[in-house]
């Protein structure tokens, strides 16, 4: 019957079966950051020791703590095993709240000058 | 907005430069394991909401629900030293993904375009944006199995290449070869910085 089998543990679900809330709940269905996050800005948190963690949400909060050193935007998504779209509203709130800074790459008019490129090969070389 | 660039926060962190590398080609010709072969390796979720995409046609307009579909990327960081890390990203291969490419080729130092000989018409839509955009981009062909089926030249031919891209066979499940995948690609970015200056 379909109302007992609610009560049931949903022993069919397996890690297969992805995410069971939707992605953009956590965000309370904004889809939209108030700003940019490039894929590949760093954005850093307060220091963990200044912030009242308890009204944030545990979403906020794990993003604070990941973002106490310098992190890109990309990775922190990954670290944290959310959609990409969905860090970037986090970040956002964040940001307005004051408890991460974000640094934006340069544009992409602003070519690696000569050394860095030099610096990159000798690196990729020595990997 | 108050994002600014600076190299220290004001906890004296250093805050590294990045720069980014795609890692295109068809579905399947080995994005991921080249990806995997040259670095820490991590699936990046991206979820797009459909509305978003579909802005100027009518079927979804007033309507209120949004759908989302979920695009996995690999992302892979390779750390330089602690001022320079690369970030690879492998471009999703289907067509329908094509709306992710924009914000992934956006300040990208260069693209490497992967190639499989047997299916080499796959990476032409890859070859074909990056030349659009301007983008640097190197073309490796992966020899699967170690049989070399044409050579660079003729690949370079078929795809109709500027003579200055750099076309190298590779194998993507090397790490030296993907390593030398990407040094081609930032010294064909350096030669064409050398000849055309920044403006």
């Amino acid at each position: 019957m379909a109302a007992d089998a609610r009560h049931t543990d949903p022993d069919w679900l397996d890690l297969d079966a992805g995410p069971v809330v939707r992605p953009y709940t956590v965000t309370g269905g904004r889809v939209r950051p108030a700003s940019g996050f490039d894929l590949v800005a760093f954005v850093v948190a307060a220091p963990l020791d200044r912030v009242d963690l308890a009204p944030l949400q545990p979403e906020h909060r794990l993003i604070i703590e990941i973002a106490q050193r310098p992190v890109a935007v990309a990775e922190l998504a990954a670290r944290v095993d959310l959609a990409l779209g969905v860090v970037r509203v986090l970040l956002s709130d964040l940001l307005s709240a004051g408890l991460v800074v974000s640094y934006e790459p340069q544009p992409a008019t602003a070519l690696p000058n000569h050394d860095i490129l030099q610096a990159v090969v000798n690196g990729l070389r020595a990997l | 907005m108050d994002s600014v660039r600076s190299d220290r926060t004001g906890e004296g962190q250093h805050i590294p430069i990045a720069l980014k590398i795609l890692i295109a080609g068809g579905f399947g010709v080995g994005k991921t394991t080249l990806v995997g072969a040259v670095s820490e390796i991590r699936p990046l979720q991206t979820e797009e909401v459909l509305s978003s995409v579909s802005e100027g046609t009518d079927d979804v307009s007033g309507v209120e629900s949004k759908t989302t579909t979920t695009v996995a990327m690999d992302f892979g960081r390779i750390t330089i030293n602690e001022d320079l890390q690369v970030y690879l990203f492998g471009t999703p291969g289907q067509d329908r993904f094509w709306f992710l490419w924009d914000e992934l080729a956006f300040g990208a130092l260069g693209a490497v375009v992967l190639a499989d000989t047997r299916r080499l018409a796959d990476c032409f839509p890859s070859v074909d944006y990056f030349e659009t955009r301007n983008t640097p981009f190197v073309v490796g062909v992966n020899c699967f199995d170690g049989l070399q089926r044409h050579s660079p030249d003729s690949v370079r031919n078929a795809l109709d290449l500027d003579p200055d891209v750099p076309v190298l066979l590779c194998d993507a499940r090397e790490r030296q070869s993907g390593k030398d995948l990407l040094i081609a690609l930032v010294e064909h970015v350096a030669t064409r910085r050398d000849r055309v200056p920044a403006r």
